[in-house]
């Protein structure tokens, strides 16, 4: 199989351009390190779809974060994944954050950043009644959003996958021959051959330019990590939108935010790591990240976490994305330090990467047959989401779906099913996990985590000892021993 | 199946739930109108995975298996004649006894009930909860989860393992991962002492020479696919229990299993707007085990955390007796409300409150303490000074459950009196005890 192009990388950024593709007259290809799509920064984010007034004007950052924020919005209806504008503030504390909130404002209107507004103390306490008795100000963004950012991911790739889009995921490029217009990019064992590459390989992305056979890549990757906290869904309704302090050098500091499920997201911190894989989070980190949020919010409740994770972000050696054809390698696209906002730049990143495919030569042309939908039957809803009628007509039409596995989410067994024959199959607990929040919840896998493996075991054919939690050496149980 | 005809649903179908339906039974209650909704497969609940003997010493007098003591109130169910709803899980409960469940034979449907026993048991604290740092591989289980691996899936959830915790659960299952050729490395207590029955520190960890740390805790967790090691240490007592620096140690191990607390399973009662109690996690209840709702009643671990299902069974034969005579319409009526209260060194009392009717019967208050003590006296008294009841103790731990009994002619005493309620203290007699 000759492919026309080539994604290295499965994140929010190589998954969009495939999906965008995907509508084209062109064969795609997305090479995945990991077992699942969205595993790296795309999970491991604040899920936040920024409304575009941090970026300084005239970069891609900002240019490319404000369409991408309506496109993140129109994409999220076509696929079925909730996206809420709930709005956000940036908080000052005292006269000394407004010419900050007032720079910001600007940027915002230059970057075309609709509905900005300073607020004073009195709108911003009736809006955010849990906030700071110290905040004075802030800077109101009605078009900021929250979604799950790994949950519109998979989507996009379901779509990109129907729509005859191939994923090779566990699939680490090591190593890439050219030859006659040809790159063949592989893993050591196979080789994907493609006309055009283009590189979403986010906090490996300079490494992967390497690979490729770049030489003197004037990008340089320094990965960042940021711990978070999930807090219980009681704590869901503590903010209404999305509490921002003012940024600094360090990114845009520790936030307050209800997530799109109806939990609290704190975090992150902001710290230069030597291992772009070390997504562990540390007693300081989260201590820092506790005082942070207390900052914005005094009596968030902490002892509600319900987990706590760490992701890793892309930062390069200079402000914009590095968004750029190769001048070296021929039909080669970089799409390389790609930091916040990447994710709610992503859907306008993909079109400005295929306009890059374009230049090189690429003729796109749309599909006839496109399907904008999850699956060639539309988007599957998810048992938890339907009204009580709906809920009602489908237990009765498929008992599966009157089987609760995942209590805390209440997650179905014909859920389950369904995600074992989505266009990406789910075959690991992690991917069950992050499709359909089972284990997710406030008892984060006790008691359906034996289950869900065991349906993957007897679905897939397999023992549960060759069930992986996230895919290579995850194993959850290994055979007993029998006795003499 | 008529679910229009259901006047009391029970919510769990573990030996709480089960128990109560059979009261409802005993006190009259036609088994036909009934509904005991259980979620998973079998009723029994979480005694199914309990392989290890020591149940039922108290309710029957005879040491029995987890499953043998389950099976006993499965099979009086059934020969009571009470419908058990399998893989039915309740997902609503309004304040007024409705009901919306969801299983595969009766789809998702509302009842209106005359009464709603909760017994939803309870829950597992996670590395979540905890906020234990590190990374988030394969291999973290809680010890319930590890426990369903080993003895109803048939499988091991690994081989080198290191316990943090020592709750009970904790102990049987580092005795469990021993018994079936784990090597466990530690069992890390964050205090002074275990919160497991000292039985169990005996027969699990004593017996099999395992290491029991107390004082110490997981700092980190160390690996990206699969557990690879933790780094535990000790923590200062003075200063909140936080891991002192210097004393971390590295243990290689492929698991780590967390035994570290218990938490009611709630939701359905919070959703109703029932009152909780602060500090059971479980909702407020009176001698009978009826929460702030009427006609809805609590037993079991979703009211308070158990160490022994014996009492589990008594709660519930109350909670159950209750139900069945409010349809009955043989509730008395209640004349008088007192709240009890705890006072020094107890940590909680179940009943939160004693309602008297005309004629009282004797109360059995439940009570877990605060602090490991030695030599104690425990005291009900009223709000004026009264002793209603007590009893001296040569020693005393938050892991066991303790309970005085007030008998009936003096809560009929305070019937005509002014009384501001009812405090559960203890006094330390240590030296000064005759």
């Amino acid at each position: 199989m000759l492919y026309d192009v080539l994604i290295v990388g499965a994140g929010c950024t190589g998954v969009m351009t495939a999906r965008l593709l995907s509508a084209k007259n062109v064969r795609v290809a997305v090479a995945e390190a990991a077992s699942d799509v969205a595993t790296g920064a795309t999970a491991a984010n604040s899920a936040i779809v920024h409304a575009g007034y941090d970026a300084k004007p005239g970069t891609l950052k900002a240019k490319l974060n404000v369409r991408g924020n309506k496109l993140m919005k129109r994409l999220s209806a076509q696929l079925g994944v909730e996206c809420k504008p709930v709005g956000s503030h940036v908080i000052g504390f005292g006269d000394a954050d407004l010419p900050m909130l007032e720079e910001l404002y600007r940027r915002g209107i230059a970057n075309g950043v609709e509905g900005l507004e300073i607020i004073g103390a009195d709108r911003l306490r009736a809006m955010e009644p849990n906030v700071s008795p110290e905040a004075t100000h802030s800077l109101w963004a009605p078009s900021a959003a929250i979604t799950c950012p790994y949950g519109i991911t998979i989507a996009a790739a379901d779509n990109a996958v129907t729509n005859g889009v191939d994923f090779y995921l566990n699939f680490k490029v090591s190593g890439c021959a050219y030859e006659d217009g040809v790159y063949a990019v592989t893993d050591g064992k196979k080789a994907i051959r493609a006309k055009y590459v283009v590189n979403c390989a986010g906090v490996h992305s300079a490494e992967v330019a390497s690979i490729l056979g770049e030489r003197d890549f004037p990008i340089e990757i320094t990965p960042r990590r940021g711990e978070y906290f999930i807090l219980d869904k009681v704590c869901g309704n503590l903010a209404n939108s999305t509490l921002f302090v003012c940024p600094s050098d360090r990114g845009k500091g520790i936030l307050v935010s209800p997530t799109v499920d109806g939990n609290l997201i704190v975090g992150p911190n902001a710290y230069a790591i030597g291992d772009a894989d070390d997504r562990s989070t540390t007693a300081e980190g989260l201590a820092e990240i506790t005082a942070g949020a207390r900052r914005i919010m005094p009596n968030v409740p902490m002892n509600m976490a319900i987990t706590s994770f760490a992701g890793v972000r892309s930062t390069p050696n200079q402000y914009d994305f590095y968004l750029k054809r190769s001048e070296q390698l021929p039909g080669v696209i970089h799409a390389v330090g790609v930091e916040s906002p990447g994710f709610a730049s992503s859907p306008a990143t993909a079109e400005y990467l295929a306009g890059l495919l374009e230049e090189a030569g690429l003729v796109l042309e749309d599909k006839k047959d496109y399907i904008p939908t999850r699956r060639k039957d539309g988007n599957h809803v998810q048992f938890n989401r339907l009204s009580p009628g709906e809920k009602a007509e489908r237990a009765k039409a498929d008992p599966a779906y009157g089987k609760i596995v995942c209590r805390c989410e209440t997650v179905t067994e014909g859920d389950l099913l369904d995600m074992l024959s989505a266009p990406i199959p789910a075959v690991t607990v992690d991917m069950m996990k992050k499709r359909l929040r089972a284990g997710m919840g406030r008892c984060q896998g006790g008691f359906c985590s034996p289950r869900v493996a065991a349906l993957i075991a007897e679905k897939t054919g397999c023992g549960l000892d060759r069930v992986t939690k996230h895919g290579g050496g995850s194993w959850l149980v290994t055979a007993r021993e029998e006795e003499e | 199946m008529d679910l229009n005809e259901k006047k009391l649903i029970v919510i769990g179908g573990g030996p709480a739930g089960l128990a109560a339906a059979v009261a409802a039974v005993r006190r009259g209650l036609d088994p036909s109108s009934i509904l005991v909704l259980e979620r998973d497969s079998e009723p029994g609940g979480i005694l199914n995975q309990c392989i290890h003997a020591g149940f039922g010493l108290h309710r029957f007098g005879e040491e029995l298996t987890g499953p043998e003591y389950s099976g006993r109130y499965i099979q009086m169910a059934r020969e009571a004649g009470i419908p058990i709803l399998c893989d039915a899980m309740a997902l609503e409960l309004t304040s007024d006894r409705r009901v919306t469940f969801v299983s595969p034979e009766t789809g998702y449907v509302m009842v209106q009930a005359e009464a709603v026993v909760l017994a939803m048991g309870c829950r597992e604290r996670t590395r979540g909860a905890l906020g234990i740092p590190g990374t988030r591989p394969a291999g973290v289980y809680t010890a319930g989860c590890a426990q369903r691996y080993v003895n109803i899936e048939g499988y091991m959830p690994g081989h080198r393992v290191v316990i943090l915790g020592s709750g009970d659960i904790g102990l049987i299952m580092a005795r469990r991962m021993t018994l079936e050729g784990a090597k466990v490395l530690a069992v890390c207590e964050i205090m002074p002492y275990s919160g497991g029955l000292a039985r169990n520190i005996v027969q699990c960890l004593d017996d099999f020479g395992i290491p029991l740390k107390l004082s110490h805790t997981v700092v980190k967790i160390h690996g990206r696919d699969r557990v690879e090691g933790v780094t535990i240490a000790a923590v200062d007592e003075a200063n909140g229990r936080k891991p002192i620096p210097g004393t971390e140690e590295f243990i290689e191990c492929d698991t780590l299993l967390l035994s570290v607390g218990l938490i009611p399973e709630n939701e359905l009662t919070r959703g109703a707007g029932i009152g909780i109690s602060r500090a059971t996690n479980g909702a407020d209840v009176n001698q009978y085990r009826e929460t702030s709702a009427p006609g809805i009643y609590a037993c079991g671990n979703v009211l308070h955390v158990h160490d022994l299902v014996d009492f589990v069974s008594e709660e519930a034969d109350i909670a159950g007796t209750a139900a069945a005579e409010r349809i009955l319409g043989q509730s008395g009526a209640v004349v008088k409300s007192l709240p009890v209260s705890t006072g020094f060194g107890v940590r909680y009392t179940v009943p939160e409150r004693i309602d008297l009717t005309a004629e009282p019967e004797e109360v059995r208050i439940f009570f877990r303490v605060s602090d490991v003590y030695k030599k104690v006296q425990f005291f009900v008294e009223t709000a004026e000074g009264e002793v209603l009841a007590k009893r001296a103790k040569s020693a005393a731990a938050p892991g066991e459950m303790e309970s005085l009994t007030v008998p009936a002619e003096k809560l009929a005493g305070l019937l005509d009196k002014d009384c501001g309620g009812i405090r559960v203290y203890l006094r330390e007699t240590g030296g000064q005890s005759k």
